[in-house]
């Protein structure tokens, strides 16, 4: 067997986890002991486990540089990236439990489904700009973009799904779009040249109502976003002033200078949606992208 | 109108299978295949979009430095034709010029609309998209948000698209392309590239990863854009995904590969630590001033200036420094010189590789590479954040305050499926393919930047002209039972064996081949020892056992994703012995010259033939007058 990016010279010392092998119909914790070496992170041990020891073991990763957001999972109960978690962040010689995403379905070991979070990106009508400056330009100034770009950074990890106390009620998950989500429409509330008044559908449909700033979200966010302070609050505040001060929340909206009017979202247009299916499908192709679950 | 899900009972599978009919199937969910279904579903066609992960994971997302377009925001002397020039000039002229035309003239007008969806560019002062520099480039030309330019492009492609009707199949595995023989009908045109007639595809075979359960899609065209290979090495910046899958499939419907011996490595990825390296560290890091330097702290690409580019280079640190302060403040002076640091990657990589063994390199066998005495902490913190955050977290780095030790890394391939360079259509009728899967657009070495735009250009036409095929069929073409019964015995054949090897083990020595035999220096003995050691892992991989059940099954998984890592590899090596001369990103000791005379008009090309690999050459597409006038203006 080829080298080993650990076998370089130096003595190898032996890590134990405990990762939950399961299906939705139940699991249990598997013990495992890998050698470590220098940088190792998380998901190399699982890497490591499943090349030597359990070939079967699941697990979702794509890029092991933290910026696909696949690798989610929980270690020792904390919502990490696994990709961007050091093993020597750990005591040496205890365990290292790794858990799936409590708030999402588990599909096997560590993969859950988190098919819920696409279906609501598709009820979140997109993105209408304003006709492009006589130049075929649009003009944005640095200054005004700099914290929606923030929220763009967002690289769709879901941790702060899993960790927001309203979305782990699940009784809530047809009402409540979560934080990334809310992110999501602020994102668009503060976009310069967006014309679309989502307003009535963040109260409404993705209820940012039900958020009681509890700043899990903005704890977690491996991207550092601050969600809550710097997203959550502030759509809040506008919905709340502009509903007595359209005026003032236009004028906000583009930067002191007013543009176009803002037209009311309307739901989606039926079937023009996508058809999002993660796993194997149930619906007949009935154009409605129920998820089985 | 609405996808169906067949309910016919023929005897082509469709009733064994779960099925799914569609117009156009694009497989592959990154820059390019999220274009392609974008511009299908556009025409009113319905379009299912397949990919191997969830949607908005593809390694796209990975991209940091920026996208190519001459928008001339920060140089307004750019346009298509330095761009195309620069382009031309970087893959050494074995570009299909053509393709290189039209991503120039369209990147611009691909760029823009990426705003039109939503997409946040970084700006310059008046507001307009900014623009920077990037190795090859003659002008700062890259539009880019800080160094997470790919999430930017995929978010905004994603958000837009969930929006236009497009049915998404998320971690799903095709392992077959279906065709249909001779003749199908429809209109698929031979390519300019002349390639003859062939077989027309029929739709595709896959499994679903998380029920391991099969399915199969009907389609009168089907679009690859599969991405890259860069798995196939030991040291690579490429995610999972790229295994060459799409290069594969099309070889094995009976279409062509080309230009395979080009596997670009990227002469900064992490070298340590260990579990980090090959991670790549993007370019933008030498476009915002980086230099490169040896243990002795020398600046090194002074050493190392190609002749075709002692023009345009400054011989010296003062010029190189002068250039750097001229253009960052968008005032250029012709007179002053770009810096060596931002040479083409081949060139780049190979100062590197020597530095490190002529003795002269860091402790873990890089060079280091420097932002620290060049910036403010602020301004890496701020242009530089993903860079900033990756080597703090993973290395133990304060780049504001230390250089970073770099290497070369295998991270793209210029070769892949041989398209006509105006409709990305294979030899394969109502088969396109387009981004890192699809060859012709960067010859022998890709520029920083002109992989993103390509996925936006060709993944628009591919998308195109895969919808106008499929418009002009009345019919879905017709399947043959045969073909997806060998499918699924192929897929389900390591679960029947009794002993063999792990997949995984073998993954590994694939990759150590590869790195060892088919790497940044190739010599014809190390290649024959390479065919020889893939020939081997070949036959061990046909006999690879299973164990568990279908569900989620990584171990399976990587069994599929081998067959496919095999194939390439084996193209990239054959190719790589047949062009016995030094170009670009193949580099060869033993032939260490340019041949000017023969290689210099021939793309290598390799296709199936019964049970063996056939590889050839075949002529460069000629060059019009008025082209070539373009390419000699300076
Ligand atoms: C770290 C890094 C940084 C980069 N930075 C830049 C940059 O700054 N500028 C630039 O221009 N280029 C850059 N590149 C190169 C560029 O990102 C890639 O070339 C490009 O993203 C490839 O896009 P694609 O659409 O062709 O394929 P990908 O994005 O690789 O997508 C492939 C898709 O195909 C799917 N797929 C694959 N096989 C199958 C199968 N069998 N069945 C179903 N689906 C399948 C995958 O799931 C995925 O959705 C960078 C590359 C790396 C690694
Ligand atoms: S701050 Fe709001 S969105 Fe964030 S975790 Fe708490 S309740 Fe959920
Ligand atoms: S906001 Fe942060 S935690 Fe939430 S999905 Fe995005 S990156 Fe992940
Ligand atoms: S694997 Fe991509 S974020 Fe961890």
């Amino acid at each position: 067997m080829a080298a080993h990016p650990g076998s370089n010279g130096s003595k190898a010392k032996a890590a134990k986890l405990r990762v939950f092998r399961g299906t939705a119909a139940g699991g249990d914790f598997q013990n495992y002991e890998v050698e470590t070496y220098p940088g190792m992170v998380v998901l190399d041990a699982i890497h490591d486990i499943q090349a030597k020891q359990s070939p079967d073991l699941a697990v979702r990763w794509n890029c092991k540089a933290g910026r696909c957001g696949s690798c989610s999972a929980e270690v020792n109960g904390k919502p990490r990236l696994m990709c961007m978690t050091r093993m020597s962040a750990y005591p040496e010689g205890e365990p290292i439990t790794v858990t799936p995403m409590r708030a999402f379905p588990i599909i096997k070991d560590l993969v859950t489904d988190v098919s819920w979070n696409f279906e609501m990106a598709k009820k979140i009508p997109p993105f209408k700009p304003r006709p492009r400056d006589a130049d075929g330009n649009w003009r944005m100034q640095q200054i005004d973009i700099d914290r929606i770009q923030e929220f763009r950074k967002c690289i769709e990890c879901f941790l702060c799904q899993n960790v927001c106390h309203v979305v782990r009620d699940h009784q809530k998950k047809e009402v409540f779009s979560g934080p990334r989500f809310l992110i999501h429409l602020a994102t668009l509330d503060m976009h310069p040249l967006d014309t679309l008044d989502r307003r009535e559908m963040v109260k409404r449909d993705f209820g940012v109502g039900f958020c009681n700033i509890t700043k899990c979200c903005t704890e977690v966010c491996p991207e550092h976003i601050t969600i809550t302070d710097n997203g959550i609050i502030p759509l809040k505040e506008r919905i709340a002033d502009d509903h007595y001060d359209p005026v003032r929340w236009l004028l906000r909206k583009v930067a002191g200078k007013p543009r176009a009017h803002k037209v009311p979202a309307q739901p989606t247009e039926a079937g023009k949606t996508a058809d999002i299916s993660g796993r194997h499908r149930v619906d007949g192709g009935n154009g409605k992208g129920e998820l089985e679950r | 109108m609405p996808s169906a899900q067949s309910q016919s009972t023929s005897s082509d599978g469709s009733a064994r299978y779960e099925t799914h009919e569609h117009d156009v199937i694009i497989i592959g969910a990154g820059g390019a295949g999220l274009r392609a279904a974008i511009e299908a579903s556009a025409l009113g066609l319905d379009v299912g979009l397949i990919c191997k992960s969830l949607l908005g994971k593809a390694h796209t997302v990975m991209a940091e430095g920026g996208v190519a377009a001459a928008l001339g925001n920060v140089e307004p002397k750019d346009n298509w034709k330095v761009h195309f020039r620069d382009t031309m000039k970087g893959g050494r002229y074995l570009n299909q010029w053509r393709m290189a035309q039209l991503h120039a003239m369209e990147a611009p007008d691909r760029v823009n609309e990426l705003e039109e969806w939503g997409a946040l560019f970084d700006r310059t002062a008046d507001g307009r998209i900014l623009q920077r520099n990037f190795g090859g480039h003659k002008y700062p030309r890259l539009a880019h948000v800080g160094d997470r330019t790919g999430l930017e492009m995929i978010r905004t492609l994603q958000q837009h698209g969930i929006h236009t009707g497009m049915k998404v199949y998320m971690e799903c595995t095709v392992t077959r392309l279906l065709t249909t023989p001779g003749s199908g009908g429809g209109s698929g045109a031979p390519g300019a590239s002349g390639q003859e007639e062939g077989d027309a595809v029929a739709g595709a075979f896959g499994y679903w990863r998380e029920s391991g359960r099969f399915v199969l899609f009907r389609a009168k065209a089907v679009v690859l854009a599969t991405g890259g290979i860069g798995r196939a090495f030991q040291i690579n910046s490429n995610s999972w995904e790229c295994t060459g899958d799409g290069q594969a499939l099309a070889y094995l419907a009976g279409a062509e590969l080309m230009d395979m011996e080009f596997m670009q490595f990227h002469p900064t990825g992490m070298v340590w630590p260990p579990s980090v390296r090959g991670t790549l560290i993007t370019e933008g890091v030498r476009g915002e001033g980086g230099t490169l330097r040896n243990k002795d702290q020398k600046r090194i690409m002074f050493d190392y200036i190609h002749p075709l580019y002692a023009n345009e280079t400054a011989p010296t640190e003062e010029e190189a420094d002068r250039w750097l302060a001229l253009s960052t403040s968008g005032k250029m002076d012709k007179n002053v010189r770009r810096t060596p640091d931002l040479l083409p990657r081949d060139i780049v990589a190979r100062a590197i590789h020597a530095e490190v063994k002529a003795g002269r390199g860091s402790p873990h066998g890089g060079v280091f590479l420097d932002i620290a005495t060049r910036r403010t902490a602020a301004d890496i913190k701020r242009k530089l954040p993903a860079m900033y955050h990756q080597f703090k977290e993973l290395g133990d780095v304060d780049i504001t305050k230390e250089p970073m030790e770099v290497g070369p890394t295998a991270h793209y391939t210029m070769g892949g499926i041989r398209v006509d360079p105006e409709t990305q259509q294979t030899r394969v009728r109502g088969l396109f393919a387009a981004g890192e899967c699809a060859a012709g657009m960067h010859g022998a070495n890709r520029l920083g930047g002109n992989s993103l735009s390509d996925l936006l250009v060709f993944g628009r036409i591919a998308g195109l002209h895969a919808g106008r095929h499929a418009k002009e069929r009345s019919g879905l073409p017709s399947l043959d039972l045969g073909q997806i019964e060998d499918a699924a015995r192929e897929a389900l054949a390591p679960f029947e064996r009794s002993s063999g090897p792990n997949p995984f083990a073998l993954h590994e020595e694939l990759k150590d081949a590869m790195q060892t035999y088919v790497g940044i220096i190739r010599t014809e003995e190390d290649l024959s020892e390479g065919l020889r050691r893939l020939e081997a892992l070949r036959e061990r991989a046909g006999t690879i056992r299973i164990d568990g059940n279908r569900h989620y099954n990584a171990g399976w998984h990587e069994t599929i994703d081998m067959r496919n890592l095999l194939i390439v590899s084996e193209a990239m090596a054959r190719a790589a012995v047949l062009r016995k001369e030094s170009r670009g990103a193949h580099a060869r000791d033993d032939f260490p010259d340019t041949d000017k005379e023969h290689f210099a008009k021939v793309n290598i090309v390799s296709r199936k033939h019964g049970d063996t690999m056939e590889v050839r050459e075949v002529p460069l597409p000629p060059i019009p007058g008025e082209i070539k006038q373009v390419l000699e203006e300076e």
